[in-house]
């Protein structure tokens, strides 16, 4: 028994110190935390993408496979080619805008696609901190050079002589584009642009060349022709070079525009949302603040309601506090108004846990059991309640997560987070800390002292 | 055994606000935020020595040309700042961005210092998705109670079988959301309130936390059960059940009442509307779990003796 006692007391000691250097670690030896644009101040954009044209492509391409071949390989094939070429287009149309927002400086700015299964909508998000007129965010994003090649097909009706041309989409467009260059053409000293293509795209070109020499190719930006060369013969490995009637000037600003990046899908602004950074600094102190206040009123109803294990409940709720700001810095979370309530909140759950074993320790010493034994009892007993209660909470939590929109995500999140380590706070750090005041017998003489202390405050 | 003896009370209580919110629900209807329906909101601060007159804005706003939803007041700080609500139908348009302001700042009066905090858009297709998530999570949390509540009970199945206390904590969370859902019916009419994204999350967390609840005192019916003497009833075991969780109940909805006090007067801005409905809900939910829960779990052991 007195062995126990002394583990238990080692435990503690041991529990004791690693919170303090968690403490210290949380203050003094790592970063900041990660807050939403709605605390930090900046703007979210959200695009939807507009694959008409890609699928269309596809379709057609299954059409003609199937038309081919039938076999159900042939079709399975297709069906995810479709997929991957819309994730291709999505990530390049991520890596566009990335470039171009690091273009203009934005720090920490975060560019992520989405599916959205519920509209059927692939969605480019833009965040970008810091940033907070609107119009200027848009205009930033929104210029928005597309590219694409197509045939001119003159056809001549032999009745009729009549001639009409048709225009074919190549495929080739501005997801094939490496880079593109200003140049001059060394006999007329004009200014052209030549475009390089990388290897997917040369082969394409290749191709296209071969295949219509003798025609002409308009070359497409934003739906308007700039530029359509006659194509003399198959150009391998080449480059393609644009030599409309520009002015220098013209020519310089459509090679940034290129280099920066030709979209390879149109977007269209979904929603938006800015927040002025003062808004943002503001509810940062507010959510702290509050979160203090909180703390600071339960540890108080603690210590008044159950006297020393409220104490020792209350230094078990700090640590817990620690590890759960320790996880939202390394994990690391990000933090927004909602997360910053869903983390108070869960303090306020997270000490139901203690109120559920005090309560039975006043039950276990009032039928007479000794400290000691009343202690481990009431540890044991309230188990199942906070066992069931918290996997209940969690279970909603891990829903909000994973089917909620961004911000029920991040309230599930946090408020996951803080009840999980709650309830391993309850049952593991406050049992040590109040183990370790546990008398081991009867006859200790701090015996009578202490069982004044175990007692509860207000409620007889 | 009083709250057991005085069922009836008690429940006439909870029957007359549950039904009294369904027909507010039903007849006066609740506004759905932008959120949901798409549209834009911003939100402006007024410093002035003034009152700013909500009216005026909805006014010039319309006589400039916008579609506007609703103007209130979000919140009124001590040293005087107010936080004016502006919603539209649709958006603000680059160029009629400076008729906007022009709208809200009285034409730059300057016994105002105006200042736009935030502005949100929404667009119909993401509506339409938050919409449909909100409804999702909240079918979703619904059907994750039922089924846990049934397995973590499956071990007492006499009297009453573990489905039934599935099926009761569902009828407490319905009762819990109701109440709320009625309070913004009629704050729909006195103040505008509409119903978020927000409201659905502060929903869920009811949901959550008055589950937790209600599974406190139905584990402690379940553990009196094992150890029942042979001269008990059910409604005696269910009686010093609730007797003996009543405390704990008491004492952790005041804890976590305080700590939603303390976000409702101290917190961010954003989530103000968001801590009154937490508020409501907890003490709605506090109230189930003690006064709706475990009597209807003895009326229920009655009926099938019938």
């Amino acid at each position: 028994m007195k062995e126990k006692k002394f583990t238990h007391r080692v435990v503690a000691f041991w529990l004791f110190l690693l919170a303090c250097l968690l403490w210290y670690l949380l203050l003094y030896k790592t970063g900041d935390f990660k807050y939403g644009l709605d605390l930090n101040g900046g703007t979210s954009l959200t695009y939807v993408a507009d694959l008409s044209k890609i699928t269309q492509a596809n379709q057609d391409a299954a059409n003609a496979s199937t038309s081919v071949s039938t076999t159900t390989g042939q079709k399975v094939q297709t069906v995810a080619g479709t997929q991957l070429n819309i994730e291709d287009s999505m990530n390049g149309l991520r890596d566009v805008i990335e470039k171009r927002v690091n273009m203009f400086g934005v720090s920490e700015s975060i560019i992520r696609t989405e599916y959205s299964r519920y509209t059927d909508e692939h969605r480019l998000i833009v965040e970008l901190p810091g940033i907070t007129n609107l119009d200027e965010a848009i205009q930033m994003i929104g210029d928005t050079p597309i590219l694409e090649f197509k045939v001119v097909d003159e056809k001549t009706d032999s009745d009729t002589g009549a001639t009409s041309t048709e225009l074919i989409d190549t495929g080739l467009n501005g997801n094939y584009l490496k880079k593109s260059i200003l140049s001059f053409d060394p006999y007329t000293n004009k200014p052209e642009v030549i475009l390089s293509f990388n290897d997917e795209g040369k082969k394409m070109f290749a191709e296209i060349t071969k295949n219509n020499i003798g025609k002409q190719v308009a070359i497409y930006l934003d739906g308007q022709v700039i530029s359509s060369p006659t194509i003399q013969q198959e150009i391998d490995g080449g480059d393609a070079t644009i030599s409309g009637n520009f002015t220098t000037a013209e020519a310089k600003t459509l090679v940034t525009r290129l280099n920066s990046g030709a979209l390879p899908v149109p977007v269209n602004l979904a929603s938006s949302q800015v927040v002025e950074a003062t808004l943002g600094t503001q509810a940062k102190t507010d959510g702290l603040l509050a979160g203090e206040i909180a703390l600071c009123i339960i540890i108080v109803l603690m210590i008044l309601w159950y006297r020393l294990p409220g104490l020792l409940a209350s230094a078990a709720l700090m640590v817990y506090v620690g590890v759960v700001l320790f996880l939202f810095k390394e994990i690391p979370v990000v933090l927004t108004a909602a997360g910053i309530a869903g983390f108070i909140i869960s303090i306020g759950v997270a000490i139901d846990a203690n109120i559920l074993i005090f309560e039975r320790l006043k039950e276990e010493l009032r039928s007479g059991k000794n400290l000691s034994d009343a202690v481990e009892e009431a540890f044991h007993r309230a188990w199942t309640s906070i066992r069931d209660s918290n996997i209940a909470s969690i279970l909603v939590a891990l829903i909000l997560f994973y089917f909620g929109s961004a911000l029920l995500a991040g309230f599930g999140l946090v408020f996951g987070i803080g009840v999980f380590v709650s309830m391993l706070s309850a049952m593991f750090v406050s049992k040590y800390f109040i183990r370790a005041f546990v008398p081991e017998s009867t006859d200790s003489k701090y015996y009578k002292l202490l069982k004044f202390l175990f007692g509860s405050g207000f409620s007889k | 055994m009083f709250i057991i003896k005085h069922k009836w009370i008690f429940l006439t209580v909870s029957i007359i606000l549950v039904v009294g919110s369904l027909l507010l629900v039903a007849t006066k209807g609740i506004k759905r935020g932008i959120d949901f329906t798409g549209g834009t909101e911003v939100v402006v601060s007024y410093k002035s020595a003034q009152d700013v007159d909500l009216g005026s804005i909805k006014d010039n706003l319309t006589r400039t040309g916008f579609e506007v939803k609703d103007v209130s007041l979000q919140k009124k700080d001590l040293d005087g700042t107010n936080y004016v609500s502006i919603k539209l139908l649709g958006e603000v348009s680059q160029d009629k961005r400076q008729d906007f302001e022009r709208a809200y700042t009285f034409d730059n009066d300057p016994s105002f210092v105006t200042k736009q905090i935030s502005e949100n858009v929404i667009g119909p297709s993401i509506g339409k998705e938050l919409t449909q998530k909100a409804v999702w999570s909240i079918v979703l949390v619904s059907i994750v109670i039922i089924l846990f509540v049934t397995f973590s009970f499956r071990e007492v199945s006499k009297p009453v079988s573990s489905f039934k206390y599935g099926l009761l904590t569902i009828v407490t969370l319905i009762h819990d959301i109701t109440i709320p859902l009625g309070m913004y019916a009629v704050l729909g009419i006195t103040h505008g309130a509409e119903i978020d994204s927000l409201f659905v999350l502060a929903l869920l967390t009811i949901m959550g936390i008055s589950m937790a609840d209600t599974i406190v005192v139905f584990d402690r019916v379940r553990e009196n059960l094992k150890n029942r003497k042979s001269n008990e009833t059910f409604a005696e075991v269910v009686g010093k059940s609730l007797n003996q969780t009543l405390l704990r109940s008491f004492n952790t909805s005041l804890a976590v009442l305080l700590v939603l006090f303390a976000l409702y007067f101290f917190g961010p801005l954003s989530i103000h509307d968001f801590s009154l409905t937490l508020i409501v809900g907890m003490v709605v939910g506090t109230y189930s779990s003690i006064f709706v829960a475990s009597p209807l779990l003895v009326l229920v052991e009655k009926w099938q003796k019938k």
